[in-house]
């Protein structure tokens, strides 16, 4: 499904991913650790489209396409879906009106035609209640004045409206609580399936017991420095990230 | 041999029309008089004149005009400018009081609505009383201009404790195909303790000329009322309009008033609120979209005379193309007025390189215990909501359609009557297509 080679990514000259090497296929759940800094949401933004990143080389191959050719509304559109570290507030647009509109572009992308309001409405009921959201939430202007474990649940809904086949979830579990973090993890494992994949970055191992990944990668320095099996994640956060550091360094 | 042409001033012309045409113009002479002597004092602004210097109105008044005030659409084309269903309706076309094509009859008892023409000569005592009493003909020009030389508009008083639900909607449509400067002039009263809501549009129907139109409203807001007051102004390429409003208000009156500028090459807002009493509220919206080579220009006065008020002003705007929108906002807080509350904020988003945006905000606060702030902001669209959108399948050109309506909304939000509120919002979004 994706496929990541030699990706290169800089900032106002700054490079920041150094050669990024990833191969996910579907029904996968990966997470990416890394210390703070090391390029983790770098690395989401690049693929979500983020046009400030300059893509230096390497090249992201999604279901047959360069995505690095597709705008970010086409990435979208394509399936691809990133649950932002730092959601924006965006005052006077309604959450309902904007999944209304992203709705409807997909769907025209597709060549499908626009969905109905009773099945909207219908499908906007049945997610909220799987990511367990207020009502009142969805009725508000998108994330205005939302906590920050609001926020989160928020992305999480909108993933489940817009059923992506390849999610990112950038540090979704922070400023969760027990409960939240339980809930959110569940409306994510309800989503999952044979067709799609989950890509989890996070700094702890705590989300992995509830999204148990298939692959776990080590992220330094803007480098892939260690890959391994979901044990990988326990020993890292025994250890702490020093241990990798020396180990790279070694 | 040499010869010298010295072609006449729009100055000269105008006041050669005021001596030409005293018979058909309103008002006394004295007052007329007086007003054209202070007009000739003042002369058109330039870029020089401290008020004027962003818009220049002496640009739009070069060229050839005519001041006749001919009629020339038919009701069917005045149809679709009625955009409240259930309205009372004034038609003022070219600054006259069309009484055919307006919605006055079988109104409700308490409320009185006629061409100023007919206000006068039914010897109306409420008229006589407020005519000419509240916008000072020595501040402006264009007051000066209009109590000169206005031939007519709309009378408008609402009785003592009377409420009238129905909005009350003023249509100005200019319709010339010559050049033409006309003075359309309103008069509109609320009493003690009564309500209203009031919506003045300014449009163009198939004219081939530029119009400028020099629109004056003085409002009386008495003790106790509640009045609510809209300007829709939509006069496309070639309205050309300084509109002034003059509102005076009694005590625990409350005012809301809304400014929305959609077209027009060149729109001047004059507006003043004088609360003249204790416990007053006023609340002073506006919103602008400006396009090509537009000049938007709000000049907005609060004055605080007396203690105890209230007043909270929200202007917004969104700058495209070439043009040019300003902002300035006075706030004159009167040594008797303690405890007062003044708010003003402008916001606007620029949205091209070539696009001006003036904005100067002006206190002048001469009493110690109040609370005043005042604020104003340029920016662009925020890149990170537009790829936030972007992000979940919404296209550019729709992300920015949706940010502005956003920004816009907060405006669009305070408009209380909801067929307003819904055509304001559709005239919106085919601004921003
Ligand atoms: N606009 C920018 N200009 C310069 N450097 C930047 C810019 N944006 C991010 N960086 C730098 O890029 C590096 C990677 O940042 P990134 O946000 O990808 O890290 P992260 O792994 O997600 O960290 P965290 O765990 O804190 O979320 C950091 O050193 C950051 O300071
Ligand atoms: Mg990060």
């Amino acid at each position: 499904m994706l496929s990541i080679k030699n990706l290169h990514a800089s900032i106002d000259g700054k490079e920041i991913l150094k050669g990024i090497n990833l191969e996910i296929k579907e029904g996968e759940v990966h997470a990416i650790m890394g210390p703070n800094g090391s390029g983790k949401s770098t690395l989401a933004a690049v693929l979500a489209g983020r046009s400030e990143y300059d893509v230096t080389e390497g090249e992201i191959i999604y279901n047959g396409k360069n995505l690095l050719e597709l705008e970010a509304e086409d990435r979208a559109r394509e399936g691809v879906f990133l649950a932002f570290q730092y959601p924006v507030e965006i005052p006077g647009v309604s959450n309902i009106n904007f999944l209304k509109t992203a709705i409807g572009e997909i769907r025209a992308y597709k060549g499908l035609e626009p969905i109905k309001a009773k099945d909207f409405l219908m499908m906007l009921k049945e997610k909220q209640e799987l990511v367990e959201i207020d009502r009142a939430l969805v009725r508000r202007s998108i994330n205005e004045g939302f906590s920050g474990g609001e926020k989160k649940r928020n992305e999480i809904f909108q993933m489940a409206m817009l059923e992506p086949k390849l999610s990112i979830l950038d540090e979704t579990d922070s400023g969760l609580d027990i409960d939240a973090l339980r809930i959110v993890a569940n409306g994510v494992n309800k989503l999952k399936s044979e067709e799609n994949a989950t890509i989890i970055i996070t700094h702890y191992q705590r989300l992995l017991d509830y999204i148990i990944p298939d692959f776990v990668h080590i992220l330094h320095n803007g480098k892939i420095v260690k890959s391994g099996l979901k044990e990988l994640a326990l020993e890292l956060e025994e250890k702490g990230y020093d241990f990798i550091k020396e180990e790279v360094e070694a | 041999m040499e010869t010298v042409i010295k072609t006449r001033t729009i100055k000269d012309k105008l006041i050669f029309e005021f001596e030409n045409s005293k018979l058909f113009l309103f008002g006394s002479t004295q007052l007329r008089d007086n007003a054209m002597e202070s007009f000739y004092k003042q002369g058109i602004p330039t870029r020089k004149h401290e008020e004027y210097k962003y818009t220049r109105v002496d640009l739009m008044l070069k060229g050839e005009f005519d001041f006749s005030t001919n009629k020339n659409c038919s009701d069917a084309q005045i149809q679709p400018l009625k955009f409240l269903k259930d309205a009372y309706v004034v038609v003022i076309e070219n600054g006259v009081f069309v009484e055919g094509s307006s919605n006055v009859e079988n109104l409700p008892k308490g409320l009185t609505v006629c061409s100023l023409v007919d206000a006068e000569k039914s010897n109306s005592p409420v008229f006589e009383k407020h005519y000419a009493q509240y916008a000072d003909v020595k501040t402006d020009p264009f007051i000066a201009l209009n109590t000169a030389m206005t031939k007519d508009g709309a009378f408008i008083h609402i009785a003592k404790n009377v409420i009238i639900e129905k909005p009350i909607h003023i249509i100005h449509i200019s319709t010339t195909s010559v050049n033409t400067i006309i003075h359309p002039r309103n008069l509109i009263v609320i009493d003690e303790n009564a309500q209203a809501k009031i919506i003045e549009s300014f449009e163009t129907i198939s004219a081939t000329a530029k119009t400028v139109s020099n629109a004056l409203t003085e409002i009386v807001v008495d003790k106790n009322a509640i009045v609510d007051h809209y300007k829709i102004q939509d006069e496309k390429e070639l309205g050309y309009l300084v509109n002034t409003t003059q509102v005076i208000q009694q005590r625990q009156s409350v005012f809301s008033t809304h400014t929305f500028t959609l077209s027009g090459s060149l729109v001047r807002n004059n507006l003043t609120v004088v609360l003249d009493d204790e416990h007053i509220e006023s609340h002073l919206n506006g919103l602008y979209l400006t396009v090509g080579n537009q000049v938007v220009d709000n000049h907005t006065v609060v004055d605080h005379r007396k203690p105890n008020c209230n007043s909270n002003e929200l202007y917004k705007g969104i700058i495209e193309g070439k043009s040019t929108a300003t902002f300035n906002g006075k706030i004159f807080v009167r040594k008797d007025a303690q405890k007062t509350n003044a708010f003003q904020s402008n916001k606007n988003i620029l949205l091209s390189l070539a696009g001006t945006i003036n904005t100067k905000p002006q206190l002048e606060i001469y009493a110690d215990d109040v609370k005043c702030s005042h604020g104003s902001t340029t920016g662009k669209l925020d890149e990170a909501k537009i790829f936030y959108l972007r992000a979940r399948g919404i296209g550019l050109v729709n992300a920015k359609k949706l940010l502005m309506h956003a920004f816009a909304s907060e405006v669009v939000n305070t408009i209380k009557i909801e067929a307003l509120r819904e055509y304001v919002e559709e005239k919106i979004s085919k601004t921003f297509e």
